[in-house]
């Protein structure tokens, strides 16, 4: 049986808001680019703290805004977080942030620098930091169940070995989970170019499938009213070309292997939006690798299945991204980032079902607390969309 | 020893899955959806990812692979060719 699992439970940190994580973080968060230095000198002071600096949070106005606000409420949220400490140039918006997580109900404090200045709001958010680690550092891990797992995927530097190989082992493993209640995410709404018509028809109802397209539409008007050639060197990218993809249409149908060919895609979100239920949900995202996969852990996704072909090396701050290859070059060359090596599939060495299950296997032992190999190698890449210019 | 996969036999290119294919290489395909296996000739040198001609295109026709159509060619393809974006280009944008 094709579709059964070895095993059905992970180890995770459930959190006060029900939702179940499976690392354990205390994170400086900025609310702007002014706070990232403020940030990065707690995260130096406390050990087991973690700064997330970026470049935006002024001058932001309207959708871009809420976007912002969406995306760092979003990572605070995110059950891989055990509390966090907010730092902004000053205290309304900061506060927003502050409110926004401590729905979740989980320890969360804000720090405004102006009439302080950065000694005294390091120190401030110092003691908070310390307390908050101290207290993490005594919760435990417990078994859960499958269905509080929530697992997105997006593939990068892809080429053709992604199309045969690594996407479709993903989308074996999405098969599986799938009848067991997990939250599953794709995205990447530019790269279904060519594959659009494939994923309408496995939308669950018309008012999925009209939701769809209309963020598929969306998408094509802004290249289009943005667009200076055909895109080829960036959709596809200078690598896939290197690797053998050749137009987007191409790319788009490896893409689309990653949701399998039993799931239905039950949702359609809007970026960095938390799904309301089980099942197969696609988020309208960028395809850019570090953005789309801020977004998904802003949706509230704890783990990562992460298939390249020519060798993307990106982790996240806060969600652990799995890497899943079937290049064997790729293997070869860039061993230390690979956590799933699937190659054998392309040798007929493996069969579909052992390459899933090898990524299930891999993606349990994640869950449970093992480091992944971007985790290990330090990448952190935090890269929030933006969708206009500042005021 | 696999050379190249080819998603569907209604395909019109494979997928050179090994390092070092130069013209004149007899090689060996895959076809995944049918498990069937099929002998060739390489035609041209091929990178490992890239794709070849399995039937001869013309330029204006359709290229298909996973049994969908990925683009158009914009110059003759020879049976065994490299397929890539010096003959193939996007439909879209």
């Amino acid at each position: 049986m094709s579709l059964g699992l070895s095993n059905t439970t992970f180890l995770g940190y459930r959190r006060e808001n029900g939702r179940v994580g499976v690392r354990n973080h205390v994170i400086i968060l900025p609310v702007d680019d002014l706070a990232n230095a403020a940030c990065e000198a707690v995260a130096n002071n406390i050990n087991g703290t973690m700064a997330l600096p970026h470049p935006y949070g002024r001058l932001q106005f309207g959708e871009d805004l809420e976007l912002h606000f969406r995306t760092l409420i979003g990572t605070g949220a995110n059950p891989n977080v055990a509390a966090v400490v907010v730092i902004g140039i000053e205290n309304g918006w900061t506060q927003r942030v502050v409110d926004g997580i401590a729905a979740t109900g989980k320890p969360v404090t804000g720090f405004g620098i102006e009439q302080h200045g950065d000694h005294k709001t390091i120190m401030k958010a110092s003691q908070a930091a310390k307390e908050y680690v101290q207290w993490a550092s005594e919760l435990h891990r417990e078994e859960a169940p499958l269905s509080d797992l929530w697992v997105s995927t997006k593939c990068g530097e892809s080429d053709t070995t992604s199309g045969c190989g690594s996407n479709p082992t993903v989308g074996n493993a999405f098969d599986k989970m799938y009848p067991h209640g997990t939250t599953l995410l794709f995205g990447e709404t530019s790269e279904i170019t060519g594959g659009e018509h494939l994923v309408a028809e496995r939308c669950r109802n018309d008012e999925v499938r009209e939701r769809f397209m209309f963020m598929f539409n969306r998408y094509q008007d802004m290249i289009n009213r943005y667009k200076t050639s055909d895109l080829s060197e960036s959709q596809p990218t200078k690598g896939n070309i290197e690797g053998g993809l050749t137009t987007i249409e191409e790319k788009a149908l490896g893409n689309i292997q990653k949701i399998g060919k039993e799931c239905l895609v039950d949702g359609v979100l809007d970026k960095a939006e938390t799904p309301t239920g089980p099942g197969l949900w696609f988020m309208d995202s960028s395809s850019a690798a570090a953005e789309m996969v801020t977004l998904a852990a802003a949706a509230g996704y704890v783990v990562h299945l992460f298939p390249t072909g020519q060798g993307n090396i990106i982790g996240n701050p806060i969600i652990p991204v799995i890497k899943i290859c079937a290049n064997p070059r790729t293997v070869r060359t860039m061993s230390e980032h690979v956590d799933v090596d699937v190659s054998g599939l392309l040798r007929k060495e493996m069969t579909p079902d052992e390459a899933g299950d090898a990524l299930l296997d891999s993606m349990f032992r994640t869950a449970n607390g093992r480091l992944t190999s971007s985790e290990a190698l330090g990448h952190r890449e935090f890269v929030l969309t933006r969708l206009y210019e500042s005021a | 020893m696999i050379d190249f996969v080819v998603h569907d036999e209604g395909d019109s290119v494979g997928v050179v899955v090994v390092e070092g294919v130069k013209a004149g290489d007899k090689i060996s395909g895959w076809i995944m959806d049918q498990d069937k296996e099929v002998e060739f000739t390489a035609a041209s040198d091929i990178p490992i990812g890239h794709k070849l001609a399995i039937k001869p295109m013309k330029e204006g026709d359709t290229v298909i692979k996973y049994g969908v159509d990925i683009g158009k060619v914009v110059a003759d393809i020879g049976k065994g060719e490299h397929a890539h974006v010096q003959n193939i280009k996007t439909k879209r944008w």
